[in-house]
């Protein structure tokens, strides 16, 4: 029978339990759907490495001799090696102006390659005896539509050559593909082929030679040691330094993501969370207050103490179970999206939604502790009455002058804003935990915005302010810097500016890096190097200038020193200056002054690429003349990377926006529509009181509407603050070496999380008013509180 | 007190405050029709002190609440000084009670966040010639504790308030649904003394409902309702001062 009360019980305050249930859901879809994709994530992940065999550790080097495997096999902690051809490769493509790059790979004649296994999704293995036979990676093949027996033009090792895609294959060392040198996959210009190891050791001069080899170790082994090893037996070969998994692009890219996934599995659902179970207790304190008779009449019919406690939990609890129920089928929809998003970013052989039994039961446990943290309080409240005070109606509510009256400024004062203002007072706790939470609406709106104004920045910042070259053109290998002026010459060309980029280590005290240590010229009018002001910095003479996370990660300021062990030629060592810290959002890197590096390396005047102006419409016939050109190994435009840049993040950053809006609409809805209600509840018989000694209703629901707004604008500028606060914490969780994110915060930003949280305030506010109207008058008169 | 104190106003020179013609409210309780009023036809003179005594359900607070513009009768006519009160819109019944009418409930229904003084300047902020709030509870003896909260005030005193609310704005009538209706009669007598100064001193129009008989000897008139009707209505050639009064 009480159960029965207890539906009816929730029927009279349906639309505030679906309100909070709504505010449930939003946390548990968030939990949901980060666990659901981490799960997923992480899962693929540790599966691929372990049936593709991913290697541990990875070293390049100019050329080995294959008998030095043996060497490498007997380092301690060694479980596997293998050794392969790996080269760079300009690749002509049908429909398409400019060059691509491909990765080209080598694979064993007749037996799967020992560490790095491939997935063939179609087509064939290479057949040893065609020479012409390429597999090639999935997102290429797909950016470009090609066909297995497609063929495509690549230059290697200078000479142009029809290649045949006889298969389409995946790998666990390119599960996001990206490009050297580049912050995001672009599928249609990098791509990853495998061919025939014969082949490439013939097309690269490489017989009875590798420049790429990976490692497995033994379990327990200490990984700097083992790369201290392999660094020792590599270096007279060019070895440019071993690494393991936490440098190779594509694991990292992926544990970033993990851990952000981990973040926001942990952060979100506890703001939403927190907000329902506030609710709750809100809403429960006002049912038990209400129902004071009803307790009394129970308990003296004998109704124990805990059978009245479980009877009000319940009620949470069926709540809570209604924003479960809703936030799982919620976020396995949403972990579906972000799936779809993320098997188009990451090349899983497999890649589902996964959705242990725990994560669900994950969820329900914690939007039940959550349910039942908010109804402590309230349903203690109802069990402690005593049957005969319960008897009694409340005692009637004490107020006091508030704050502002106290002070003095009370004829100010008109005795409506008295109402409102002594509402608020006398309920501190509720009125300030209501304010945190339409103020976390804010903050939620502001994360979801500030990233853009961030990424909008960062575009500005170092594609059009740092960055001013239309094309980056590098060699194959090191080129007399006679070559700029062959650059010069080609059409539509009006700027050149040539850099060398040399493979470096550098060190400040037990702190290093691998970087490649970039020259250029002192002005360099296309590349530039940029202070955090956005102004030009001037390259010094001598000394080494360093980007702002390289100097954090080696622990460097100005005016210190670095040593710098070159990894090529003839392999110098310097002591360098710091000569300056420069500001960029992505990678780790290193600038000298061209003419300074030129003499440390201690070579004559090479060039391993340039910069490139030109004239917009002359593209096509530039890239056809590139593509012809030997030496050039890489092309990379500009317009291409901005492109790619601004479509994978937009997609991601829109998704995020959209929901996040949702969201926040649904937490500042939540909350304002049930202070509403409660305060309506509450003074209901006021209201009424007033409305029949002669107010209008306007000036009735002035009383409501301006707790309301009191409320709201209260939350704006701590909404703004909080806000703040976690885009900053969210910045530096997101700072890695691969980007970072400024923490930038456009004043349209602000004004929009405002607006937002005023409108859903006011909707929800016009939606309680609307019961004003139906404010019983006549009841009032006869009815005793 | 003067015991032979005639209304102002017995002949028809000036129009009534209230006339009521074949006034019926008939509420639908669900299944149920219940009939509240059966055709009242009443008429309340201006300066009037008049009681409407009624057995619980004899229709009184629906007539009450029909004259003050809080509901309105099924059939039938209101009318305020020659003014059909019953073709008033919402809007117009609200105009007509915050400058004409004032009212004192059982439950007194101040406003528990505003002192006595408060609650009264409440009214007098949206009227156009209020007296002065501390000169109203001056009025009903109250001024030494204007300072207080509703839950700070006993019964008596909060009815009390009550009243100096209600003719702060100086209102042509002055309804009162069983004002002693929660008290004990020393404190009950306060009230009612003070409900018959304002309406001997300012001149309201005053009608007051309960369902104890020995109030109405302190009216000019006493009407009768029993099961919706008009039962019967008699003058009273005394008014018997409340102090006199026993219950």
């Amino acid at each position: 029978m009480l159960d029965r009360k207890l539906l009816r019980d929730l029927g009279q305050i349906k639309s505030q339990a679906f309100a909070i249930a709504l505010v449930m859901a939003a946390g548990v879809a968030m939990f949901i759907m980060a666990l659901s994709a981490l799960f997923s994530l992480s899962g693929s992940q540790r599966d691929y490495y372990v049936r593709y065999r991913f290697a541990e550790i990875f070293a390049t080097a100019k050329r080995v001799p294959l008998n030095l495997v043996a060497r490498l096999e007997e380092i301690p902690g060694v479980a596997r090696v293998y050794p392969r051809i790996v080269a760079q490769v300009s690749l002509d493509v049908p429909g398409m102006n400019e060059p691509a790059m491909g990765r080209f790979i080598s694979v064993p004649d007749h037996v799967r390659p020992a560490l790095n296994d491939l997935y063939l999704i179609r087509g064939r293995m290479l057949d040893p005896d065609r020479p012409q036979e390429v597999l090639a990676s999935k997102s290429f093949v797909e950016a470009h539509q090609l066909e297995l027996g497609s063929t495509i033009r690549g230059i290697i090792n200078g000479k142009q050559q029809d290649l045949t895609v006889v298969g389409v294959a995946l790998t666990p060392e390119y599960i996001i593909q990206i490009q050297p040198g580049s912050l995001l996959p672009d599928h249609r210009r990098f791509g990853v082929f495998w061919m025939n190891e014969r082949q490439m050791a013939a097309a690269f001069e490489m017989s009875g030679a590798f420049n790429d080899v990976s490692f497995l170790m033994e379990r327990g082994a200490n990984e700097q040691r083992v790369i201290g090893h392999i660094d020792r037996l590599l270096e007279p070969y060019g070895c440019t330094g071993a690494y393991g998994r936490a440098q190779q692009t594509s694991h990292a890219y992926i544990s970033d993501e993990i851990r952000q996934l981990s973040t926001m599995a942990l952060i979100a659902p506890t703001i939403f969370l927190g907000v329902a179970a506030f609710l709750l207790n809100v809403v429960l304190a006002r049912v038990v207050g209400l129902q004071r008779e009803q307790i009394a009449a129970l308990k003296a019919f004998g109704y124990s103490k805990s059978a009245i406690g479980w009877h009000y939990l319940k009620m949470v609890l069926l709540i809570a179970l209604v924003g479960a129920v809703l936030g799982t089928l919620f976020g396995y929809w949403l972990a579906r999206g972000l799936t779809r998003i993320y098997s188009e970013l990451y090349q899983f052989p497999t890649f589902e939604v996964m959705m242990p039994p725990r994560v669900v039961l994950g969820a329900l446990t914690v939007s039940f502790a959550a349910a039942s943290l908010g109804a402590l309080a309230a349903v203690r409240r109802a069990v402690s009455l005593p049957p005969a005070e319960a008897m009694r109606p409340e005692p009637p509510p004490k107020y006091g002058p508030t704050l502002i009256e106290r002070i003095g400024l009370a004829r100010f004062v008109p005795q409506i804003a008295r109402m409102i203002l002594r509402q608020i007072e006398r309920k501190p706790i509720k009125s300030l935990t209501a304010i945190l939470g339409v103020a976390m609406s804010v903050a939620i709106l502001m994360l979801g915005s500030f990233s853009l104004d961030a990424i909008r920045y960062i575009i500005n910042f170092q594609f059009r302010l740092a960055q001013r070259q239309q094309v980056t053109v590098s060699f194959v290998e090191p080129t007399s810097s006679t070559a700029r002026f062959d650059l010069q010459q080609l059409p539509g060309v009006t700027q050149v500016q040539p850099f060398r980029a040399v493979a470096t280590n550098i060190r400040h005290g037990h702190r290093w890096r691998r970087v490649a240590v970039m020259g250029l010229d002192g002005e360099g009018e296309m590349f530039r190097l940029l202070n955090i002001d956005e102004q030009p910095f001037v390259l010094p003479e001598e000394g080494i200038v360093l980007n702002d996370k390289l100097a954090q990660i080696l622990g460097v300021t100005l005016g210190e020193s670095v040593t710098l062990s070159v990894l090529e030629g003839s392999r110098p060592i310097r002591d360098l200056i710091v000569t300056g810290i420069i500001t960029e959002y992505g990678g780790v890197n290193a600038y000298m002054n061209r003419r300074a590096l030129q003499r440390l390396m201690n070579e004559s005047e090479l060039i391993s690429g340039a910069f490139l102006g030109t004239e917009a419409d002359v593209e096509p016939s530039l890239f056809a003349r590139l593509k012809q050109i030997p030496q050039v190994g890489g092309v990379m435009l500009k317009r291409a990377m901005l492109q790619s840049f601004e479509d994978t993040i937009a997609e991601n950053i829109l998704m995020m926006r959209t929901f996040n809006i949702l969201f926040s609409i649904v937490i500042a809805v939540g909350v304002v529509y049930n202070s509403a209600r409660i305060s309506l509840a509450e003074q209901s018989r006021e209201l009424a009181t007033l409305r029949v000694i002669g107010f209008t209703q306007y000036e009735v629901s002035l009383i409501l509407l301006g707790e309301l707004a009191i409320l709201t604008f209260a939350a704006i500028p701590l909404g703004w603050l909080i806000g703040y606060g976690l885009a900053a914490i969210l910045v530096t969780g997101l700072d890695t070496e691969i980007y970072r994110i400024p923490l930038i915060i456009e004043r349209t930003t602000y004004g929009f999380a405002a607006l937002v949280v005023v409108v859903a305030s006011g909707l929800s506010g016009w939606v309680v008013l609307q019961r004003i109207r139906q404010l019983d008058l006549i009841a009032v008169l006869k009815t005793r509180e | 007190m003067p015991a032979s104190f005639q209304p102002p106003t017995t002949s028809n020179e000036a129009p009534p405050v209230f006339k009521a013609q074949g006034v019926t409210k008939v509420y639908q309780m669900g299944d149920v029709k219940v009939e509240a009023l059966r055709g009242i036809d009443l008429e309340l003179h201006a300066g009037e002190f008049i009681v409407l005594l009624g057995a619980s359900g004899s229709g009184k607070s629906t007539l009450l609440n029909i004259l003050g513009g809080l509901d309105t009768p099924t059939s039938g006519h209101v009318f305020y000084r020659n003014q059909e009160l019953t073709a008033w819109s919402d809007a117009e019944l609200t105009r007509f009670r915050r400058s004409n009418v004032g009212f004192v409930f059982q439950f007194y229904n101040l406003i528990p966040s505003l002192t006595a003084l408060e609650n009264v300047a409440l009214i007098t902020e949206i009227s156009e010639a209020p007296m002065d709030p501390g000169e109203a509870l001056e009025l009903v003896n109250m001024h030494h504790r204007r300072d207080h909260f509703p839950a700070q005030l006993s019964g008596g005193e909060q009815q009390r308030v009550a009243i100096a609310r209600a003719i702060a704005k100086r209102p042509a009538v002055l309804l009162c649904d069983e004002p002693t209706g929660a008290l004990d009669v020393s404190t009950g007598i306060l009230v009612l003394e003070a409900i018959q100064r304002v309406n001997r001193e300012l001149g309201t129009t005053t009608a007051v409902i309960t369902h104890n008989a020995v109030i109405a000897k302190m009216s000019h008139r006493v009407v009768h309702l029993s099961d919706g009707r008009v039962h019967s209505i008699e003058q009273n050639p005394v008014q018997v001062s409340p102090s006199e009064l026993k219950w």
